[in-house]
């Protein structure tokens, strides 16, 4: 199970060229190895380029493994949480964010009241950047000019 | 034991030798509740109080001086904002949530709505300088039909802020019991319950501090934006006789107030122009009330806490836009804190938008300025009605 205690979990943002985003790797993914991923957003570009977005969960060492065989085959791996940035000079700690911020990367810490951000449980959805009012959440996930 | 009865002018007297005892709203609750109201009333010479947040009915009355030929402008923008110019020559009104001219608004829904009012009076207390345009039809005595210039907040003459409705004391808990998402000026619901927002400071917020403002009143000095402002009156739909709960408190939105404040004395920090997704502009405004303790009475106001107010859930899913808003239920500000509330047997996840720690920081910076004699207190010149 993805996020399972057993084995840490990275969410991570792939991106196929056209060449490989036809192939099943995902499927070969999981069989060569000892991983289990959790899909949370999946797309092919009218180029038939491709962009996937996982949380991948399992032993170090296939995790490894699994990550150089995807990069071996020819696709860009991004650490998703790489990619979330907050203006902290900018947010009022507010909380609109937290209405749309289902995996509660986004959450109030109750003693300072001030809005966290946990960008190991961001998934990229990209919702807090529309929804901040002042437009703090900057998410930048490079979708091949999609 | 006499009774304690203190004046405004021996709380300045305290205030102006640095003798004054100042707590913010949240530690006068704790001290109430731990050695009682009158001995707090004896202790506490000022409580003060803060809040940030939303608050549309805010705007910025300007004069942008003549620029000989001189003009009467009839149509004004700033940064491609409409401002009102049905006012003398060079006057305006440029209202918060007023979009800029050419903002797609909701016709791509939800709209983004980045730039409108709000954000041209956070960028003028930024220093930014903005684009001014101004068409006249031309007379006489004002020959000129056209202006523009580039100016920034120093060059224009006045720049007041001046807020016809603020500081509502106790609002609506915003949920949505229909099936589809909604972009209100509560913020984004969730369908089906999703989701319930608040916008209060609570225990920290004015008028729940001074439940039936008697202190509160024309010619209050207060905290506004970061400077000085003063109360004027009550603000549009100020309602003076809500049910109350048995501490006074309103059970619905009930008192508003009407502030202004010399714009050139404010921080952006303090202030800031905010897009509300699918709905529109807006201005965030950091209010801070000082509240004299000149009784028992006072003091056991200020005592309130989280779990004395109660506020409303009402569904702006249906009900509100139609004009129908009922109280489902009325949860406690102490279970907003927590972060759940519960309706029709589900657990709600709740959400903010009022900024709980830059209250604080407001209600601290007045207890700041107060302390440090910078900041005395006013005698409200006339009673806002409330009962």
């Amino acid at each position: 199970m993805p996020g399972s205690k057993k084995y840490p979990s990275k969410i991570i943002s792939l991106h196929f060229s056209k060449n490989v985003s036809r192939k099943p790797m995902m499927c070969t993914l999981a069989r060569k190895f000892d991983l289990t991923f959790n899909i949370l957003k999946a797309r092919i570009t009218p180029k038939e380029e491709g962009h996937m977005i996982i949380e991948l969960s399992g032993p170090e060492e296939d995790f490894q493994k699994g990550l150089s065989y995807l990069m071996e085959q020819g696709i860009t791996i991004q650490e998703v949480s790489q990619n979330i940035t907050r203006d902290e000079d900018s947010c009022m700690h507010c909380g609109v964010c937290l209405s749309l911020c289902l995996p509660q990367a986004l959450y109030l810490e109750k003693e300072s009241r001030l809005i966290k951000f946990d960008s190991n449980k961001c998934t990229a959805c990209g919702r807090c950047t529309r929804v901040c009012p002042v437009n703090a959440m900057q998410v930048q996930i490079d979708t091949n000019g999609e | 034991m006499a009774t304690i009865k203190k004046t405004l002018a021996e709380i300045n007297e305290k205030i102006k030798k640095g003798k004054a005892v100042v707590l913010n709203a949240l530690e006068m609750a704790e001290l109430v509740q731990k050695v009682g109201k009158e001995k707090a009333a004896r202790e506490v010479d000022v409580v003060t109080t803060g809040t940030f947040s939303p608050m549309c009915s805010s705007g910025l009355l300007f004069n942008f001086g003549q620029y000989p030929p001189l003009i009467k402008a009839s149509k004004v923008w700033l940064n491609g904002v409409p401002a009102y110019a049905g006012l003398a020559a060079v006057d305006a009104y440029l209202g918060a949530t007023e979009p800029a001219e050419d903002d797609p608004l909701n016709k791509v829904f939800p709209g983004q709505f980045k730039y409108g009012g709000g954000h041209v009076i956070e960028d003028l207390v930024r220093g930014k300088s903005v684009h001014l345009r101004a068409l006249a039809y031309g007379t006489d005595c004002y020959p000129r039909k056209f202006l523009e210039k580039d100016i920034t907040l120093g060059e224009l003459r006045n720049a007041i802020l001046l807020n016809p409705r603020n500081c509502y004391q106790n609002y609506n808990c915003a949920v949505n019991l229909s099936s589809k998402i909604k972009y209100t000026y509560m913020g984004p619901l969730r369908p089906n319950l999703g989701n319930a927002n608040f916008a209060t400071s609570g225990p920290l917020s004015p008028l729940f501090n001074d439940p039936y403002l008697r202190t509160i009143g024309t010619g209050t000095k207060i905290f506004l934006g970061g400077g000085i402002g003063y109360v004027i009156g009550y603000g549009t739909q100020h309602n003076p006789s809500p049910s109350r709960n048995e501490r006074g408190l309103p059970l619905v939105p009930a008192a508003t107030l009407m502030l202004k404040g010399d714009l050139k004395q404010m921080q952006a920090r303090y202030l800031r122009g905010v897009s509300l997704i699918g709905y529109g502009c807006s201005l965030s405004v950091g209010v801070g009330i000082p509240i004299p303790i000149l009784d028992e009475e006072m003091a056991w106001f200020t005592g309130v806490r989280a779990e004395d107010i109660l506020m409303p859930v009402i569904d702006y899913g249906e009900d509100y836009g139609q004009g129908k808003a009922k109280a489902l239920k009325y949860v406690n500000y102490a279970e907003l804190l927590a972060g759940e509330i519960e309706l029709e047997g589900k657990k709600i996840p709740t959400v903010p938008l009022t900024s709980y720690s830059l209250s604080l920081e407001i209600a601290n910076k007045l207890k700041e300025w107060i302390e440090k004699g910078e900041f005395l207190l006013t005698e409200s010149q006339e009673q806002i009605p409330s009962y």
